[in-house]
């Protein structure tokens, strides 16, 4: 029985610490997105903020320095994905694939400038634990209702979904359509870089080369997942994270299923509930639009 | 019209194509410069360097070109679905099914060598064309953006290919890593075009594919009707045009010019499907060879030529001249950047525009 518990409680913290950097990011595209801004750079920015974590946690030997440096560093890339999309009608989808790119080639540069070898920082300070479990786990939950109660009870959270269901509707009320999206992207910068620091600085103590290794798309299907609400998205990362972390128990107690399909199970889920087969999941109708305010 | 005013025509239209894509790249190598130089390194000498590793000798220019082949497909594939108003970012998944089934078709079938390279092609450009469908007929007929269903399948795609790898198709007998056995010789496209180089017949089965989307797109009704959905999809509906019937049809073609791209690199190049450690990024690159190349196969086919060389110059840029590879990458990101945003040039072309108003 103790043998039981025990295994549950070390599946339960597992799911945790997998499914926090995921719920971080989803939540940054939650308020892009409901703003209207699809954002496919989360994996990007995430990347950056996990360099940047480490980067300032090394510098000043501060962990909390590096959550701010990430934190800062997400949003002015996300910044540059905001003018593009938002006043220069860029399309959002390439802009978000450049800024992928471009955050694996700055963070590679950076390593070999900074630590002069490719691949691994030296271990830095991390974001300690409060009774056994990371501090950024607490964050991310509490960040998840407070983003819920701000999009759903708040005027302003009525705002950023009104400039991203109906934007003209929402500018001939005499809202900012631009002012509401800067301030979804700047959010998912926020929400992004955070997330990239609960991976170098939390879940690790160090970086490593592409180490986001596609949680950010999968941050993007908790997103979809959870019908771009913050509670959904939670509830699809703590679900995507479960298979995570099963994945491994399997493989600890030796059972044979394999483990490609527990990887692909958030995707495929993702998919079915797309394909509205588990609930449909439909996403603003404006996301992904951009808004001339001249017509 | 006159010969001379079509030329006239045509030459606007040629020099219109490019401003955008020559600004871009123009940007970006700025950009590339700056970081060069925060590397500590010469630019001159870094781009001496590149410049040798890409043309400077006939077979290093042959390896260039080895570089550019899987993204002149991947080119195309974006290409021809944009031009259904169809956005494939789903190539990576595609690209290794599409391998794994080239190279299972390549080391399990005993075929004559004028037809086992056409077979294991085809191989892959089925399994390119059934997993891309799934985007086209998900879209087609339950309404689910392209762009999120391409991007799961990317993902379950790499894990299913790991997956078919280690539980069907590993060769027990391999040394490092997980890799199927090698493809008979009977499979193997022919290297060596250029003498010295791995530069193989894919080459022509690129530029092939090329001049047949351009015949498809714009000499057949077939062709018509998916640029049709593409340019106004409810007045295509109108016309009597099945948006959906072109949507997945647009997906599927996609889907087997990404196959091709994977087959040929099986078959000319890698000779076996070893375990990917991720996805290779033809896919996204193809989308920058789409954009740069305006959606055009001869643009295509000379952004490939570009983001080849940027390819194959980087790595030896790091080894000769010291400069980062990440170099590259950061180059790369900024043209695609730079192309996005179209609504820039637009403006300061109006600014410009209006400044002549107020001069005159």
């Amino acid at each position: 029985m103790t043998v039981l518990i025990s295994f549950l409680v070390t599946i339960l913290a597992s799911t945790l610490r997998s499914a926090t950097p995921l719920l971080l990011a989803s939540l940054g595209g939650v308020f892009s997105e409901r703003s209207g801004v699809v954002n496919i750079a989360l994996e990007g920015i995430m990347l950056t903020g996990a360099w940047a974590g480490v980067y300032f946690s090394y510098v000043t030997g501060s962990a909390l320095a590096g959550v701010l440096g990430a934190i800062i560093l997400g949003m002015t890339i996300s910044a540059i994905h905001a003018v593009a999309s938002i006043h220069y009608h860029a399309n959002q989808v390439v802009s978000g694939v450049a800024i992928n790119l471009l955050a694996a080639g700055f963070t590679e540069f950076m390593m070999t400038r900074v630590w002069s070898n490719v691949g691994q920082s030296p271990a830095v300070h991390k974001v300690g634990d409060f009774l056994g479990i990371n501090m950024f786990v607490y964050v991310a939950v509490a960040l998840a209702f407070i983003s819920h109660f701000a999009l759903w009870r708040t005027r302003w959270g009525l705002r950023l979904r009104a400039v991203g269901e109906h934007p003209l509707a929402a500018d001939t009320m005499g809202i900012s359509v631009y002012k509401m999206r800067y301030q979804g992207v700047l959010l998912s910068g926020f929400f992004a870089g955070l997330a990239g620091a609960s991976l170098s600085i939390g879940l690790v103590s160090l970086f490593t080369n592409g180490m986001t290794a596609g949680r950010g798309f999968i941050a993007l299907a908790a997103m979809i997942f959870g019908k771009w609400s913050p509670l959904g998205a939670m509830t699809a990362c703590l679900l995507f994270g479960a298979a995570d972390a099963i994945g491994v128990a399997f493989q600890i107690l030796g059972l044979h299923i394999p483990n490609q399909f527990l990887q692909m199970a958030p995707y495929v889920v993702t998919l079915l509930a797309l394909a509205g087969v588990i609930g449909r999941s439909t996403p603003p109708v404006a996301d992904g639009v951009p808004y001339d305010k001249s017509h | 019209m006159s010969p001379a005013n079509r030329i006239g025509k045509w030459l606007k239209a040629a020099s219109e194509a490019l401003t955008v894509p020559v600004l871009a790249t123009a940007l970006g190598l700025l950009v590339g410069t700056l970081f060069i130089l925060l590397a500590g390194k010469n630019p001159l000498e870094a781009y001496a360097a590149f410049a040798q590793a890409v043309a400077g000798e006939p077979r290093m220019f042959g390896e260039t070109l080895v570089s550019s082949i899987p993204l002149v497909f991947t080119g195309l594939a974006v290409m021809l679905a944009f031009r259904c108003g169809l956005f494939n970012i789903g190539v990576e998944g595609q690209y290794l099914l599409a391998q794994v089934f080239a190279a299972w078709a390549g080391f399990a079938l005993v075929l004559p060598g004028w037809l086992h390279p056409v077979v294991a092609m085809l191989a892959g450009m089925v399994a390119g064309a059934l997993w891309a469908s799934i985007v086209g007929l998900l879209k087609a007929y339950r309404g689910v953006h392209e762009v999120i269903s391409s991007i799961m399948l990317n993902y379950t795609g790499l894990y299913l290919s790991h997956y078919l790898l280690l539980y069907y198709l590993r060769d027990p007998g391999g040394a490092f890593g997980a890799a199927t056995p090698a493809i008979r010789p009977t499979a193997a496209l022919t290297q060596g075009l250029i003498a010295g180089s791995r530069l193989h017949t894919g080459l022509w089965v690129a530029l092939l594919a090329a001049f047949l989307v351009w015949v498809f797109l714009w000499k057949t009704p077939a062709g018509y009707e998916v640029r049709a959905v593409g340019l106004a999809p409810g007045a295509a509906e109108y016309g009597g045009i099945s948006v959906a019937k072109n949507i997945v049809l647009a997906m599927a073609l996609s889907g087997a010019l990404t196959g091709l791209a994977g087959a040929v690199q099986t078959l000319g190049l890698n000779g076996k499907f070893y375990e990917p450690g991720g996805f290779v990024g033809y896919g996204f690159d193809g989308i920058a060879v789409a954009l740069v190349g305006r959606n055009h196969p001869v643009g295509v086919v000379l952004a490939a030529l570009l983001f080849g060389a940027l390819e194959r110059g980087g790595p030896i840029m790091q080894a000769v001249a010291g400069v980062p590879r990440a170099v590259i990458w950061v180059v790369q990101g900024t043209v695609i950047f730079f192309v996005a945003v179209e609504g820039l040039w637009r403006f300061l072309q109006r600014r410009r525009a209006a400044q002549e108003v107020k001069a005159a």
